[in-house]
């Protein structure tokens, strides 16, 4: 069985500020880490290995420094990494990095076919999810998102069994190999690397592939000129044009902190105390 | 990768090698679509958001709105396109096909696709909900259009769809637009738009389009669908009152308060990512960016420090009641009230002073 799993370093954004002035994102100093929807990916793959042999294979885009998250994911137990990595990237919005990930997997593909292509749910970062769907439309692969369960694997009939996340439910789906998976996040916990899988990592010869290697036909659907969506502008939220209206428990009692915070809110909302009397009167 | 914010001049005319320019064909794409997103009988409240949104994006460009509904032949898509009209649709693109029934990807990217390039929209909205985010993906990547993900505001600059939404976990928001292909696509985030007024004086016409696939050809069957045991007790998005508690809160014990006060008001229990992350609540009931987007009359915000993740999920809330120790808390920057004070000690207080004033109003009322 060959798998690929995709992924992106992303910064941590936990850690994240905003400079309060010129509103970007200051990266100094913040860490940048495996996007943690895409560990989800990574061990349902690596799972499907343990139980059929086989191998992952990781892909990332990114700039160089992108080899570090690819290197963690070896030291979980990948068995390859592939980091496509090319100025002529820069500036990419999804449906342009969707067209890049695809030649990659169709060059990949060409080593040993592939059975299974795994992304996460989404970026903590951009959030947006249409990567993966985008994959799979331009590989013509089965789409199966927000899986949050694999049931049943069959690779002589080649068919998959899943459980997907939709509203209000969970689907159950009956589809055929080659898919496409993005993971629902908590629906597995990432393993500990092994000494000897940590070892490995740290000398692993990580393959860095630019867009000729990475089979781009077309250039302009790469980067930004294969971007058709274009940011515009970037702010911070805006503040409130009034603050709240405070009260202080260390100056008075807190009953007559809150018997003044009922007054005040229902002086002014007369309608949600209405609403509120209605509703648990009845 | 994503739409990652980088210093952009306020036009983005003259990028470097990027096209702008809407071509002749494509200006031919008019009017602003809603995909109505239905299961099980019922339309996803998202989608009558986005037709109220719709409509001002359609009445600034002076077009019309469809709603697109797709389905199999026993579902009610007409009752379904009388509530659309009466939300603001003037007309609704019909696809019935057994091959419908139950959301999958495959049939519906082709159908909708095959009716974008037949009726030609310029916007596309759709919920940005596991079905919306699933079939947009794939249908903006077939039309080799721009998408934009998970928006909380729209807006028309020039004639041209400006889609904000938060990025970097909502420390910022950026807006972003497709100006030289059609349609200009985006998911929308659920609860941020204004559920529109209804008008059932409203009526609007219907366009019957054949699907053209048969069930042979789609490779993923649908085999069963489990719903949700939990599906009518938490409604967070919903409801009308919420108490939430964060990690001032302190320890798991110290909910039973949050708990408490939700009970005098009829309320729902929420809670922040910390403290669903730390196990004190369960995840269906996370308020923000991660979890979910609310919109009450009332928000009462213990022991939260009011971070931007939690921010962006509850900012649009009627009436924002904040109780924390720190008096330079971010929340009070954006509630409308605050207590600072220890949670512990206000929260019985706050649940007693409303229990008995509400319970003097309802006797009088009685």
């Amino acid at each position: 069985m060959h798998i690929v799993v995709c992924i992106k370093q992303v910064p941590d954004s936990a850690q994240i500020r905003v400079h309060p002035v010129t509103n970007t994102i200051m990266r100094q100093g913040v860490p940048a880490i495996v996007n943690p929807y895409d560990l989800f990916a990574l061990e349902e793959a690596l799972r499907l290995k343990d139980k059929f042999g086989g191998r992952v294979t990781m892909l990332c885009m990114g700039p160089p420094q992108a080899e570090d998250a690819l290197r963690k994911c070896i030291s979980f137990g990948a068995t390859d990494a592939v980091l496509v990595t090319d100025r002529a990237f820069a500036g990419a919005d999804t449906l342009a990095t969707s067209y890049a990930l695809a030649a990659a997997i169709r060059k990949i593909g060409q080593e040993q076919a592939v059975d299974l292509v795994f992304t996460g749910k989404q970026t903590i970062d951009g959030d947006t999810a249409q990567v993966g769907p985008g994959i799979a439309k331009r590989l013509g692969l089965n789409l199966l998102t927000y899986v949050s369960g694999i049931r049943d694997i069959d690779l002589d009939a080649r068919r998959i069994k899943v459980e997907r996340r939709a509203e209000g439910g969970v689907q159950l789906l009956d589809s055929t190999l080659p898919s496409l998976i993005t993971m629902l996040e908590g629906t597995n916990e990432m393993r500990f690397a092994s000494m000897d899988d940590m070892l490995r990592a740290a000398r692993f010869p990580i393959r860095k592939w630019n867009k000729d290697d990475a089979g781009i036909e077309d250039v302009s659907k790469i980067g930004l000129k294969g971007s058709p969506t274009i940011v515009s502008k970037v702010f911070g939220p805006t503040p409130r044009a009034t603050k709240a209206d405070v009260q202080v428990v260390a100056d008075t009692s807190v009953q007559d902190v809150t018997l003044n915070l009922l007054q005040k809110i229902f002086t002014a909302h007369p309608s949600l105390e209405q609403e509120l009397v209605e509703r648990l009167g009845a | 990768m994503t739409e990652a914010p980088k210093p952009a001049p306020a036009r983005p005319a003259g990028r470097a090698g990027r096209n702008t320019e809407l071509s002749e064909a494509l200006k031919a794409y008019k009017g602003v679509w809603v995909f109505i997103e239905h299961d099980r009988g019922h339309v996803n409240p998202v989608s009558w958001e986005l037709m109220g949104e719709a409509r001002k994006l359609a009445d600034k460009l002076g077009v019309d709105v469809a709603g697109v509904l797709m389905g199999g032949l026993d579902e009610p898509l007409d009752a379904f396109a009388r509530e659309a009209y009466a939300f603001g649709a003037d007309r609704c693109y019909f696809m019935r096909d057994p091959v419908l029934k139950g959301y999958r990807n495959e049939p519906f990217t082709k159908g909708l696709t095959d009716l974008v390039n037949k009726y030609q929209p310029e916007i596309m909205l759709l919920g940005a909900t596991t079905m919306g985010r699933d079939l947009a993906g794939s249908v903006a990547t077939t039309l080799g259009t721009g998408l934009t993900a998970d928006c909380t505001e729209l807006n028309i600059d020039g004639r041209a769809l400006a889609a904000t939404r938060p990025t970097f976990g909502g420390s910022l928001l950026c807006t972003i637009m497709t100006l030289a292909y059609r349609p200009q696509m985006a998911t929308i985030r659920p609860r941020v738009m204004q559920m529109p007024r209804r008008d059932d004086s409203r009526t609007g016409d219907g366009i019957d389009t054949p699907l053209g696939m048969i069930e042979t050809d789609v490779v993923t069957k649908l085999i069963e669908f489990i719903p949700d045991a939990t599906r009518n007790t938490v409604n967070l998005a919903y409801a009308d009152v919420i108490v939430t508690g964060g990690k001032g809160m302190k320890q798991p014990d110290n909910f039973k308060l949050i708990w408490d006060l939700a009970r005098v008001l009829g309320a729902e229990v929420g809670g922040t990512r910390p403290v669903v992350q730390a196990g004190w609540i369960g995840a269906d009931r996370q308020v923000g960016q991660t979890g979910k987007t609310v919109r009450p009359k009332l928000y009462i915000a213990a022991g939260v420090s009011g971070a931007i993740q939690h921010r962006v999920g509850m900012e649009s809330s009627d009436v924002i009641v904040a109780i924390n120790t720190d008096a330079n808390a971010p929340i009070f920057e954006f509630a409308h009230y605050g207590i600072v004070g220890n949670a512990m000690q206000v929260l019985p207080a706050l649940t007693e002073a409303f229990r008995s004033h509400l319970d003097k109003r309802i006797r009088k009322v009685a």
